[in-house]
């Protein structure tokens, strides 16, 4: 047995680093040892995990994790974690993570905290999360009473660490790699471009309002006049493939100057995502419309008429 | 014949929630419970699978009193029973408990070759009782499915990831959870509603399934300690005008004036 441990993993290698920095930080509170486990077919520079907080680094290398399936994972991680002292497993809350944590959780039989934005130990070296409940409308502050306590932190929560000349431990594991009964016949790459929202000081959005694609190009003048990103709604993004990300709960948490919603409704789950906007303003042909109720400022009216108009006016402005 | 089991959950309408402006604190009595969005579109998966390959549909619901009057909608969908476990003991257990206690009912209703359910119910968006009841009942699970049908007793899917779609087969049974885009779930008919009242419901209390609820109470791992709603002041100004040009000017004036263009 090792002595108190935290472990962080995630297979997306930016968010694991993400994740060591408050990893680190419960494991000084905990006076535990903080493992970053890496999971893959080829592991490259591990010290990256060291530099960026980790005391030691699990690796398990094999050409059957090249791929992730939960199945074949879980039992990775069951049979890697079985010898240490586990007191917080943190995973990175992609899909796949947060699959494989819940599934983890249930074979350890403990709780799981999902999606927490903010975590910390108590006296009793409990862990405490925050996370979004109510469609996001509302943060549940929440104890795992029992260890081990297990997380799942969603991508871009907590900044990575800066590196640093740190010493560490590299263990390779060998481990019983079980069969998976989900076979993949095809994996289809997704286009996905970085729209560059998480950071972008202004952005505009497009919701169900627009009845075409080639119609967004309203949007995309009224962006570039105001040097913006272009978002969206899910569906425009998740149903119709108008554009890879979207805003809300569900995708992008921004936190831009300036938000301008048009033909959004207005809901729980896109609300989720502006919440931290300083100035929200929305274009919605519907009087009654939810987005009105989270706007400063709010036009009644139709985004095809306004949008231009905006558009013209801002310029003239902006001379 | 193909047997599902589709579990379903009810919550309030997340819109119609009040936030009590004093503790910050959502008020959710007494407000009407509906199915949540995703699960029923598992429903209708389910219902789209059974049109195409025959089979059967047992709705499970893990509730509360109100549970049974939210449900009926299933049943009008295309449920062809119900579930329900209501026990006031387990009010208010987290996702362990809840997926050890859907594990005991579905055991109970038996048979089946496909558990069926939503992605995350829309209130807790915690995402986990899928994949816990397939580790609590040794099946593979398949997460984040928007696109599926059945061939030769085996399940072909497309799972909805982040960087790829994922066409994946798998023998039953298995558990497979729903994303939103899977389809749009139908409305029933005011026929189907009524026929809903005639089908099977059981509803079963922890005992009923061989569990005492104070022991699994006792296991819950997750406690809520706070629930509050951030505070967000928005002006709400609605901008007024005779023409789309001058609103557009006043709005224009108003994004301006609030400083939020400087780089
Ligand atoms: C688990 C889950 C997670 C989700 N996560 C997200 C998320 O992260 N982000 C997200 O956005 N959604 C999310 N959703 C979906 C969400 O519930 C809504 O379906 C979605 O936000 C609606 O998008 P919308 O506002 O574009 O469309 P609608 O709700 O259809 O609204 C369109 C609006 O456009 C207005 N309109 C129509 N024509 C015009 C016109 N000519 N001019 C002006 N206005 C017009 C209408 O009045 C209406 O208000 C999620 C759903 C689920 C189930």
């Amino acid at each position: 047995m090792t002595g108190k441990t935290v472990v962080a993993y995630s297979e997306d290698r930016e968010l694991g680093l993400q994740i060591l920095s408050k990893g680190r930080e419960i494991s000084d509170k905990l006076g535990a040892k903080l493992n970053a486990l890496v999971l893959g077919e080829k592991i490259i520079d591990p010290k990256e995990y060291i530099t960026h907080g980790a005391d030691r680094v699990l690796i398990v290398e094999d050409p059957a994790l090249g791929s992730f399936a939960v199945e074949t994972y879980r039992g990775v991680v069951l049979d890697a974690l079985k010898d240490v002292d586990l007191e917080v497993l943190l995973i990175g809350a992609t899909k796949r993570g947060k699959e494989l944590a819940a599934r983890v959780a249930a074979a350890l039989d403990t709780g799981c905290m999902t999606e927490c934005i903010e975590i910390d130990v108590d006296e009793e070296g409990r862990l405490l999360g925050e996370r979004l409940t109510y469609g996001g409308s509302v943060i549940s502050s929440q104890v795992s009473t029992r260890k081990p306590h297990i997380a799942t932190i969603p991508p871009r929560t907590f900044k990575k660490a800066e590196p640093s000349p740190r010493e560490g431990e590299i263990s390779v594991l060998d481990v019983d790699i079980q069969d998976r009964r989900m076979k993949v016949v095809e994996s289809r790459e997704k286009a996905r471009g970085d729209a560059g929202l998480a950071e972008a000081p202004i952005v505009v959005s497009a919701g169900r309002g627009f009845k075409d694609e080639a119609d967004l190009k309203l949007l995309e003048e009224l962006a570039e006049t105001l040097g913006a990103k272009v978002g969206c709604s899910r569906p425009i993004a998740a149903d119709l493939g108008w554009m890879e990300e979207w805003i809300g709960i569900s995708g992008y948490k921004i936190s831009p100057k300036l938000y301008i919603a048009c033909g959004i409704s207005g809901t729980i789950q896109h609300a989720a995502g502006i919440r931290d906007a300083q100035i929200i303003v929305s274009v919605n042909n519907q009087e009654g419309a939810n987005i009105h109720e989270i706007s400063d400022y709010s036009i009644v009216g139709d985004i095809y008429t306004v949008i231009p108009a905006l558009t013209k006016a801002l310029k003239e402005r902006m001379k | 014949m193909t047997k599902i089991i589709v579990l379903l959950k009810d919550i309030v309408d997340l819109n119609e929630i009040k936030i009590d402006p004093s503790t910050r604190q959502p008020r959710t009595e007494g407000l009407k419970r509906r199915i949540s969005d995703v699960d029923k579109r598992a429903l209708e998966a389910a219902i789209r699978l059974k049109e195409k390959n025959d089979g059967e549909i047992a709705a499970l619901s893990m509730g509360s009193d109100k549970t049974r009057t939210a449900m009926l909608e299933a049943l009008a969908i295309g449920a062809d029973s119900l579930y329900i476990v209501n026990d006031s003991g387990l009010a208010g257990v987290d996702a362990l408990v809840t997926s050890k206690v859907l594990k005991a009912a579905v055991e109970k209703i038996g048979g089946y070759d496909l558990i069926l359910c939503g992605e995350m119910t829309l209130d807790s968006l915690s995402a986990q009782v899928g994949p816990r009841l397939a580790e609590l009942l040794g099946l593979p699970q398949v997460t984040y499915v928007k696109q599926m049908d059945l061939e030769d007793g085996k399940l072909r899917a497309v799972r909805d990831l982040e960087d790829v779609d994922e066409v994946v087969e798998v023998e039953l049974p298995a558990v497979v959870s729903v994303v939103r885009e899977i389809n749009e779930a139908r409305i029933p008919s005011l026929m189907s509603i009524m026929r809903a009242k005639k089908k099977p419901t059981e509803e079963w209390d922890a005992s009923a399934l061989g569990l005492s609820a104070e022991e699994m109470r006792a296991g819950s791992s997750i406690e809520v300690v706070k629930l509050e709603a951030p505070l967000v002041e928005r002006k709400r100004i609605v901008i007024e005008a005779e023409t789309v040009e001058e609103a557009a000017a006043k709005l224009a004036d108003a994004i301006i004036s609030e400083g939020v263009m400087e780089a």
